[in-house]
């Protein structure tokens, strides 16, 4: 009770402070938007696809996925500045719950992703994208479930450097072999047998063929619920982890 | 109101490829009464803000204990934070943000309802000269202004204490003036006030008692009054060259007046004497017999600084 209340306020202050100032919301879709409209029509040709509708099915999943992670893994900026200004700090001397104080956070970053993946489908449609709407909400929840994790890892990790400096090429480091390995932009069935097998370590290749499964409307392919478990099971540690870095001091 | 002992702290910092501990603090013994503003003085680096922030509960003490208003430190940081306000030194609002909604947020995470947030909250803008403002974004907030926000966030729960880290520092000299007077409201209001400070006026003129704390450890505790009796009589101070003063030193060293001798770094002594009124003559004469001579002679009575002289080696000062 008490962590829902406390996690309502953080998010209530945190949204807030955002819809101040949503232009982060439209800068953060401008890069993906300019792929769906520059880089995917390249797609039917490339992919042999039957349809650009075809293609679109293949490309959309993978970008969203593609937002959700670095929208997540780069919200850890933020934090370092709350950090600077003292506001962690305040909050840290009242009884506030530690765990509400990433939750409030990170559901911020979700809401924010979903707003932008919600942008990206609408555009989609206009290139004759079709999806089912239940398979587009449970893709959602994935989408959901990934900017969960790489943002509490980003303010978990936030926590522990303290600094842009250090974040920044950290943060890079991580996301550009996850981006490669994950079949984001193409899938990795054109990939040789040792480039597959090194990708089916990397659990956002599960999530981006769960995504792709849900688009081609093929709810009961397995790779939807393992995608998610997966998925699910890390947002769980990347939340716990981060919450003790909360917890812990922190300057 | 606080009872401490033996309250450590040390941390591990890393230069290059080494790593050596720093002991930031080293057994801190304190006892603060009940409605008194208790001061914290030393220089920079002594430990100061380490133990008010063991204190505040934001760093895990590595030894010792603490009772808080009632409650454990260790045992119950929780029931801690509930009982305390805290104010850092390096501020804490942001900039995005008004006072009103900062004051209406702290309060929440207090587990302030709603209602009562907004009231609490426009009582706290009113009593700090805040109403104008109140809505206004804190980025728009001259220094002294934006510190009273923060000293109202410390105390919008209505705590037993409120610890405040370097409150004046930074501040031009009326907005000084005005947040002493705050800070002596908060003990008009019944809460004890713990603030530390490196400004030997200001732990003079504003604390009931103090603890002067250096290298992590309290090197002396008491009024202001009774430290610097504890250094009873007068100190003089005698201008001289730089050049002349080891003489001056060796003519004046051992003379039965002469309690405790110091040279000034630029030239010049310090002398601690029982009564300035007697010892001037005698330290004029001693000075012509040596043939020596000097710019200025001064008789005042002991300061704070003296007291950390005394007590550390160094001025505060210098330090």
């Amino acid at each position: 009770m008490k962590l829902a209340r406390d996690t309502w306020l953080i998010f209530q202050r945190q949204f807030q402070l955002l819809t101040r100032n949503p232009v982060w919301v439209f800068v953060g879709v401008f890069q993906p938007v300019m792929y769906l409209l520059l880089f995917a029509p390249l797609l039917k040709p490339a992919l042999n696809a039957p349809t650009q509708a075809e293609a679109y099915k293949i490309f959309v999943p993978g970008l969203l996925v593609l937002l959700a992670i670095f929208g997540g893994l780069f919200q850890g900026f933020g934090l370092i500045a709350e950090l600077r200004a003292g506001v962690i700090e305040r909050s840290r001397v009242t009884p506030v719950s530690r765990l509400a104080l990433l939750l409030g956070r990170s559901l911020r970053d979700v809401v924010s992703l979903i707003v932008q993946a919600v942008i990206i489908t609408l555009l989609a449609l206009l290139f004759d994208l079709r999806v089912v709407l239940g398979d587009l909400l449970l893709a959602y929840l994935m989408l959901a479930l990934i900017a969960l994790m790489t943002s509490a890892v980003s303010y978990g990790v936030a926590l522990k450097v303290k600094s842009e400096d250090a974040l920044a090429p950290l943060m890079n480091t991580v996301a550009q072999p996850v981006l490669l390995l994950s079949g984001i932009l193409l899938p990795l069935s054109f990939a040789p047998g040792w480039l597959q097998g090194i990708a089916d370590w990397n659990p956002f290749s599960w999530a981006v063929d769960g995504t792709r499964a849900l688009f081609a409307g093929d709810l009961g392919n397995d790779k939807v619920w393992q995608g998610l478990t997966i998925i699910a099971v890390l947002a769980a540690l990347g939340v716990y982890w981060a919450a003790r870095q909360f917890a812990r001091s922190v300057r | 109101m606080i009872q401490t002992r033996g309250l450590r702290k040390s941390f591990r910092s890393r230069a290059g490829r080494e790593t050596k501990t720093v002991e930031a603090v080293r057994g801190v013994d304190l006892s603060v009464a009940e409605g008194e503003i208790f001061g914290f003085l030393g220089p920079n680096g002594a430990g100061k803000t380490t133990t008010l922030r063991m204190l505040a509960t934001l760093i895990e003490p590595d030894g010792g204990e603490a009772t808080i208003a009632g409650a454990d430190l260790r045992k119950a940081p929780g029931e801690v934070r509930r009982r305390i306000g805290y104010v850092a030194q390096g501020g804490s609002t942001w900039d995005e943000s008004t006072a009103r909604e900062e004051l209406v947020l702290q309060a929440r995470l207090y587990g302030i309802g709603k209602a009562e947030a907004h009231q609490r909250a426009s009582r706290a803008l009113e009593a700090f000269q805040l109403a104008e403002f109140a809505d206004r974004k804190c980025k728009t907030y001259s220094g002294g202004q934006r510190r009273r926000v923060e000293i109202a966030l410390g105390i919008i729960h209505e705590p037993k204490i409120v610890f405040l880290d370097e409150p004046t520092t930074g501040l031009d000299p009326q907005s000084r003036a005005h947040m002493w007077d705050e800070i002596r409201r908060l003990r008009t209001d019944g809460m004890t006030v713990f603030i530390t400070t490196h400004y030997l006026d200001e732990a003079d003129a504003l604390c009931d008692r103090i603890a002067i704390m250096d290298h992590g450890e309290v090197v002396a505790e008491g009024t202001p009054a009774d430290l610097k009796r504890e250094i009873s009589g007068d100190v003089v101070q005698v201008g001289l060259d730089i050049t002349t003063t080891p003489q001056a030193a060796q003519a004046l060293d051992g003379e039965a007046y002469v309690r405790k001798l110091e040279t000034v770094d630029d030239g010049g002594l310090r002398l601690y004497v029982e009564e300035g009124a007697t010892a001037i003559p005698q330290i004029l004469r001693r000075l012509d017999q040596a043939g020596l001579a000097l710019h200025s002679i001064e008789l005042h009575r002991p300061s704070l600084d003296d007291v950390f002289l005394t007590k550390t080696g160094r001025s505060l000062r210098e330090s």
